[in-house]
């Protein structure tokens, strides 16, 4: 993720202090098109970042650019970035429809435009219904995507989402899942902070892992496991004889672990070299036992978030 | 400005006036403006019962002398804290100026539509209320009086300057408190450091006086005040080197100018931490 280019948001080793206390420190990034998610616990510095990359906050050190464009220049960068923030909070007594075809006139749109945008953007949110309903009286999902939709109506290039699934329903979050890959997609960079691990799996085409104010790891989820080189990996092999193959496999060198997979009908290996092992294992299977699948079992987030940062399934 | 600047203010203009005018927060500041009302209105309606009209002469003095004395400095002072340092100020107690701030709008231009729409706000409520008071303190007079004083004699240009003086206010503390508000957590603290500052302001050397509000809008007041109020209500509202209007509302206009520029420069560099409020 550390070539730059053009159309690449770019960190130049930023630092950002609040006072004594530190945000983010010597970050350096470069982010491609497609969704890059950020994953840490809470404190790690996720919102911090997406504060600085849209110029809520300024560094206290180093550059931010976005395709070029600096945070302090709200009139280039705003036509390009859309950022639906982790505030919960809404401009007094609007509606829904009232909010985005407010804020669309304040991109310079007449009115013509921001009528056909706004119910555009609400229209793809699914909230065309309760458009003219205040907001107050919305629930935590519907203000989740009203806000989406305020953040997409102008059509950016860059989506900076915090924590956008929180309060989603399981079919609203999947419809939202399936919107942020359309868009990603069309070449749209979509940066989401999530603490839900099993999901960064399901969105991401890569990563950052950040704790307490450092990026941990970044790169494509497979990427980064394989960097992890003090942890063995774990690979699932689904065989017709398990039980053989696991006796066989205790002589090799490299392997460190062989469990039968509670169904009988597989082995989870450990192994500190998995080239080695992918070897090893071609070898034995031209001996009569007959391998249905192997893959790996810990190359998702939540195996690599476990390692770098060492907490349980949600990055909370 | 661009029209592109232009309508963007514009747009700020539109989300923000009914704010200004209809927020909770901004009640009080139409019961400041009402109670000079109520007062004269009041010393009208006790002069009817009693049937007998005041000395015409001694009502307008006593006019020139609450407006200088009470209403510029402070229920249009503290009206203007209610709307202006809201301006902003409430935009982070509501936890929404991130919106403004995630537009492609330049600050200065936010700046500008939500001082529009707080000038706006403050010199309908104001000067209003200026004109109620003059026809509240008046009304007790016979119509031959009143039209004698009106079209004949100074009315109509008094009351004009009187408006004017008003608005030329609502600019010039509007600018300060908007400015204000965007500095400061605790509208408490500047407000009272500033109304210090305007009421020393007979007191300080001549070019120190040019950096407040009140020595041009002093300048401006079509009538001295009374001589028989108190002395300390004589030094707050004496004008020793008043500046002929030809140069006070340029000076005004330019003192507002200049502390809008600086709010628009410290507004650049405002960063969104809701957390700390």
């Amino acid at each position: 993720m550390n070539a730059s280019g053009p159309r690449h948001i770019v960190f130049d080793n930023v630092s950002k202090f609040y006072g004594e206390v530190l945000g983010v420190n010597r970050v350096n990034l470069s982010i491609p098109p497609g969704i890059t998610s950020l994953v840490g616990p809470n404190g790690s510095g996720k919102t911090t970042l997406m504060n600085l990359m849209t110029g809520l906050i300024r560094p206290s050190r180093g550059t931010i650019r976005i395709f070029g464009i600096a945070p302090d220049d709200p009139e280039r960068l705003f036509r390009e970035v859309g950022y639906c923030t982790s505030f919960d909070s809404f401009p007094r007594g609007m509606t829904g429809y009232q909010f985005v075809y407010s804020f669309l006139r304040l991109y310079g749109c007449g009115e013509a435009d921001a009528q056909q945008l706004a119910s555009r953007a609400i229209e793809r949110v699914g909230m065309t219904e309760a458009a003219n309903r205040k907001i107050a009286g919305y629930s935590k999902g519907m203000r989740q995507r009203i806000k989406l939709a305020q953040a997409t109506c102008h059509g950016p290039s860059v989506l900076v989402l915090d924590e956008p699934l929180n309060g989603l329903d399981p079919l609203v979050r999947a419809e939202t899942i399936a919107l942020f890959k359309a868009l990603a997609e069309d070449g749209m960079h979509i940066i989401i902070s999530t603490h839900i691990l099993h999901e960064v799996d399901a969105v991401s085409d890569q990563v950052i892992l950040l704790s307490n104010g450092y990026v941990v790891a970044e790169g494509q989820i497979r990427g980064v496991r394989s960097e992890i080189q003090d942890q063995p990996m774990q690979i699932m092999v689904r065989c017709n004889k398990p039980a053989e193959l696991a006796a066989r496999l205790f002589g090799q060198e490299q392997i460190l672990e062989a469990r039968m997979h509670g169904d009988g009908g597989g082995l989870l290996i450990r192994t500190r070299d998995a080239n080695q092992f992918y070897l090893t294992l071609n070898r034995i299977a031209l001996n009569g036992i007959s391998i249905e699948a192997v893959a790996p079992a810990d190359d998702d987030a939540n195996s690599v978030y476990e390692y770098l940062i060492g907490t349980s399934e949600a990055a909370s | 400005m661009t029209s592109v600047h232009l309508a963007q203010a514009l747009a700020v203009l539109r989300l923000e006036w009914k704010k200004s005018f209809f927020s909770k927060r901004g009640l009080w500041v139409y019961l400041l403006a009402l109670m000079p009302v109520a007062l004269f209105t009041a010393h009208s309606l006790i002069q009817m019962a009693r049937g007998r009209p005041c000395d015409f002469g001694q009502d307008t003095t006593i006019f020139a002398t609450a407006f200088q004395v009470f209403y510029l400095r402070l229920l249009v002072f503290f009206g203007c804290v209610g709307i202006f340092m809201n301006l902003f100020r409430g935009e982070v107690l509501d936890r929404s100026l991130h919106y403004y701030f995630l537009a492609p709008i330049r600050r200065e231009v936010l700046l500008a539509g939500k001082f529009a729409a707080g000038l706006i706000a403050a010199c309908v409520v104001f000067t209003t209320s200026t004109f109620l008071q003059f026809v509240g303190l008046y009304m007790h007079f016979d119509s031959v009086t009143i039209r004698d004083y009106l079209i004949n004699g100074h009315g109509l240009a008094h009351l004009g300057a009187y408006l004017g003086v008003t608005a030329l206010a609502c600019l010039g503390y509007g600018s300060v408190f908007a400015v204000a508000g965007i500095r400061y957590r605790n509208p408490i603290i500047p407000a009272a450091v500033i109304l210090v500052w305007e009421g020393i302001n007979g007191f300080l050397p001549p070019l120190l006086q040019k950096f407040s509000v009140i020595y041009y809008l002093k300048s401006l007041c079509p009538l001295e005040i009374s001589p028989d109020v108190p002395k300390f209500f004589q030094l707050l509202a004496v004008n020793a080197d008043p500046m002929p209007a030809i140069f006070a509302i340029p000076g005004l206009l330019i003192v507002s100018l200049a502390v809008l520029a600086a709010g628009a420069a410290w507004l650049r560099r405002t960063e969104i931490n809701y957390a700390a409020e």
